[in-house]
């Protein structure tokens, strides 16, 4: 299995260094001028010359990439100019405030997901099924953001339950220590339960806002796997040699229809993940996709470069651990590089 | 104070040590003397000398640094508070002397910088030499007030700095007061500098080196900066507020609804719609202020396409629906700058233009121009302020295509709008502008004179006005200075390059238990002089 690893990820190489160029070359081809923005206001053209060689932007195409190839062999991502920061530094606070949030709402997703799912293709065309139809389609209709707002109108405004939309934390809480970035987890390693509510109760709606979004297609690839499982001849001769429902159901069953399941879940993970910005936005979450949006909007390269970048090694990670899982589920798939 | 992780967590174990267990430092400091401010847009500094340091970072350094002078405050017509453009205060420098070529500075003896270390006019010379060195913004805000050298800056001894002039300029006073000469720990900066870096531009942009009257005690880039009092600032009264929390909320909706839920103290990023209805709800305080020496307008490019003509920009001026701006647009949230006197009454600036809606002399003016069958155009604006902007532009649109002509709409992202203003070819598009310093000259100097600032976005060039904009610049007779100002403002109305529709207003909504707010022309939040009584 390391071998595999190893050759996926050197596989993986030609991939990301494709990325590396094309960003770097679609960055410089927007519109915007990075110079004339962060000139400031009372900017005349000399202001603006001397902020462009200050960047390095008037130095020739193939020299800026150059010095940006020896940046990034060194690690060193570049500076955002909008926050001020090392791009590696601040995509490494917020990654693991996107990730927590994705993970936590697929979580959800996948768990009302799969049992509507299950509950569906047992009763194809009874209540439940038509339910789940229902769930699923108003899940994929009604955008993130709209969900978002509409809880937060409901459960904040109005009935106060929810806390401020104001990030992973309330105004008075202090990140707890960093250990593994997910505040959720940090907060119990250090046995700070305050912290813990407060990141717990700020996580909830843009959770559940994200999990309604991402449930329809888990519970509707659900019900479609099982019923092609179900209809299957080792159903029928397990039910003849009499095993208990909930065994058929969940040993036999379940496993072989999880297949697609788990290629569902890797989609949507990585769709959420590039997709949460508009929720990250709505609950002032300091996620990466929020910051790769502004970075874009005021034509900041570096957060830009350093974005795609990530997200690149991201689904690359991704995608080997999915096909590990596959053999988990399956063993007689064959993973190959 | 550098804000890595590691010190974070330090100051954070530190902090949790000495508060009795069970209860969180800043629940235990009271919410009674903690502010939570939230705004759109993060800072991105605390060094105003920064490239790119945007304008929330000015309010960080603001609140952060001193500067030599501050100016009073009085009251303005609705009985809020206002800074006095007038009256220059001590701050860094307890008195100064002008001559009739230099200011001389007594600087206070018990001023000392955050971390202890007094401040001295070598501390001062500094700052000054920085920012008329390093470029961009800070330099070019210094040569407005004809601070350009670093020759001009003496040290006499440890507390006395002299400025030595260039020329007679009113504006080098008030000058020395706006935020970017602020005054830096120029020790510490140089411990911090490197030989690529000698004015350690890349330290202090996260590591504040000020004496201001807070010093900051949690940065998180994107989403808060956390400010607390400086209990030895001397430079002024006490602050009442122990701690400012300054939050980021993206989402315009969650910002209103955290003000009415009272959970948020205080704002000032609202559309106009929201400030209109919360005004009428009396839930909140809202305060309105006019922003100085400020207006949005549309501009037209007067030097190629039809708009050349200047009886084409009158006939634009006459097609415009003010009114409808004022209501669809603005929702009432700004003073009318249409419908004025045909000649200006007086020196002040904005003034009420000569120009009202009149379709029928409009079609006229566009037939004499030789426009009968009208003509195609592009009417530009910058998306960044789309809630204004759009419900103008369209409401123009639909007004000019009644007088022939026929206007598109071409919505320009922010990044590129400053790049567009730059190249100066949009035919006619809405804009806005607004001076620091408040003086009419100040405004056409950067606006209207020919030497084609990046803010005279009609490329307007008129050698007469250029000679009373400079007049004015260094009269010393009010009288003469009065006939000057009417002079280059009587032209403004003839030629018609811009059309004035409004002065917007700064508003800012707060708790009603907030008290002291004080209008400023920099337009952020001054956090020196609030309070919170509930």
């Amino acid at each position: 299995m390391l071998g595999v690893m190893a050759r996926r990820l050197a596989a993986a190489l030609p991939t990301l260094a494709g990325v590396v160029v094309v960003t770097f070359l679609l960055t410089r081809a927007l519109p915007g001028d990075p110079a004339a923005y962060f000139a400031g206001p009372a900017a005349t053209r000399e202001a603006v010359e001397q902020v462009r060689a200050r960047l390095g932007l008037d130095r020739s195409l193939p020299e800026q990439f150059l010095s940006y190839l020896g940046d990034l062999s060194r690690g060193d991502l570049g500076v955002s100019i909008t926050t001020g920061q090392p791009v590696l530094s601040d995509i490494l606070a917020r990654l693991p405030a996107s990730a927590e949030l994705t993970l936590l709402g697929l979580l959800m997703a996948a768990c009302l997901g799969i049992t509507l799912g299950v509950l569906a293709a047992l009763k194809p065309n009874g209540w439940l099924d038509n339910l789940c139809r229902v769930v699923a389609t108003l899940g994929v209709c009604l955008p993130a953001f709209f969900t978002g707002l509409l809880l937060i109108y409901v459960f904040y405004y109005l009935l106060g339950w929810a806390p401020p939309p104001l990030g992973r934390l309330d105004a008075f809480s202090a990140p707890p220590p960093f250990v593994t970035g997910f505040f959720l987890i940090d907060s119990l390693i250090a046995g700070d339960l305050e912290t813990f509510g407060s990141a717990a109760a700020q996580i909830a709606l843009p959770a559940i806002t994200l999990g309604t979004f991402a449930v329809a297609p888990i519970a509707r690839i659900t019900r479609g796997s099982m019923l092609a499982v179900m209809a299957g001849d080792f159903i029928r001769a397990a039910r003849a040699h009499g095993l208990s429902w909930p065994r058929i159901v969940i040993v036999y069953a379940l496993r072989n229809a999880l297949l697609p399941v788990v290629t569902t879940l890797g989609m949507v993970f990585s769709f959420l993940l590039g997709a949460n910005v508009l929720v990250e936005k709505v609950f002032a979450w300091p996620g990466i996709g929020s910051y790769a949006v502004e970075a874009l909007i005021t034509s900041d390269y570096a957060p830009v470069q350093g974005f795609v970048m990530a997200m690149g090694l991201l689904y690359v990670l991704l995608n080997l651990a999915i096909d590990l899982l596959y053999q988990v589920i399956d063993p007689r798939m064959e993973v190959t590089a | 104070m550098t804000i890595t992780r590691r010190s974070v967590l330090r100051g954070t174990a530190a902090t949790a040590g000495l508060a009795a267990p069970g209860i969180r430092p800043a629940a235990a400091q009271g919410r009674r003397e903690t502010l939570l401010m939230i705004s759109e847009n993060p800072p991105n500094s605390t060094d105003i000398h920064g490239v790119g340091a945007n304008r929330p970072a000015y309010e960080a350094s603001w609140n952060l640094y001193d500067r030599l002078m501050t100016f009073g405050v009085k009251k303005d017509a609705n009985g809020n508070d206002h800074y006095d453009y007038e009256k220059l205060e001590p701050e860094l420098a307890e008195s100064w002397e002008v001559g009739p070529m230099s200011a001389t500075f007594k600087l206070r003896r018990n001023a000392r910088f955050h971390d202890g270390t007094p401040v001295t006019a070598q501390d001062v010379k500094w700052s000054f030499d920085r920012a008329v060195t390093v470029g961009g913004f800070p330099t070019f805000q210094m040569a407005a007030g004809s601070l350009e050298k670093p020759e001009q800056f003496v040290v006499v001894d440890d507390h006395t700095f002299r400025v030595d002039f260039l020329r007679r300029d009113k504006l080098t006073m008030p000058d020395m007061a706006v935020p970017v000469p602020a005054i830096y720990n120029s020790g510490l900066a140089r411990r911090n500098a490197t030989e690529r870096d000698p004015w350690a531009m890349d330290w202090l942009r996260a590591n504040p080196a000020g004496s201001g009257a807070f010093r900051m005690e949690r940065w998180v880039p994107g989403q808060e900066m956390v400010f607390i009092r400086n209990d030895n600032w001397t430079q002024g009264p006490r602050p009442q507020l122990a701690r400012v929390i300054w939050r980021i909320v993206p989402q315009a909706g969650n910002r209103r609804a955290l003000l009415e839920r009272g959970d948020a103290d205080i704002s000032f990023d609202l559309p106009p719609k929201d400030f209109q209805e919360l005004q009428a709800s009396r839930r909140l305080k809202i305060i309105s202020t006019p922003v100085e020496n400020a207006m949005n307008y549309i501009g037209m490019n007067t030097q190629r396409g039809p708009f050349a003509d200047v009886r084409v920009r009158m006939a634009v001026a006459l097609a415009t629906p003010y009114q409808r701006i004022m209501e669809q647009a603005m929702f009432g949230q700004g003073i009318a700058l249409f419908g004025g006197p045909a000649a200006p009454p007086d020196a002040s600036w904005p003034q009420p233009a000569p120009y009202a809606t009149d379709l029928e002399r409009a079609r006229a003016l566009m037939i004499e121009a030789g426009h009968a069958n009208g003509f195609d155009t592009v009417l530009s604006f910058d998306l960044g302020g789309a809630t204004v902007n759009e419900p103008a532009a369209l409401a123009i649109a639909e007004n000019l295509a009644r007088i022939g002509i026929r206007a598109s709409i071409n919505k320009v992202p922010g990044a590129n709008w400053r790049n567009e203003m730059l190249k100066k070819e949009m035919p006619i598009f809405l804009n806005g502008f607004g001076g620091w310093l408040n003086y009419p000259d100040y405004f056409f100097f950067w606006a209207y004179h020919g030497q084609n600032a990046v803010f005279n976005t009609m490329a307007y060039q008129n050698p007469a006005m250029d000679a009373l904009i400079e007049q004015s610049r260094f009269a010393t007779d009010p009288a003469a200075y009065d006939a000057a100002v009417k002079g280059f403002i009587s032209m403004a109305w003839a030629d018609a390059p811009r059309i004035p529709l409004f002065q917007p207003y700064l508003n800012v909504a707060m708790q009603n238990s907030i008290a002291g707010y004080r209008y400023w022309f920099h337009r952020q939040l001054d956090y020196r002089s609030l309070s919170k009584t509930a």
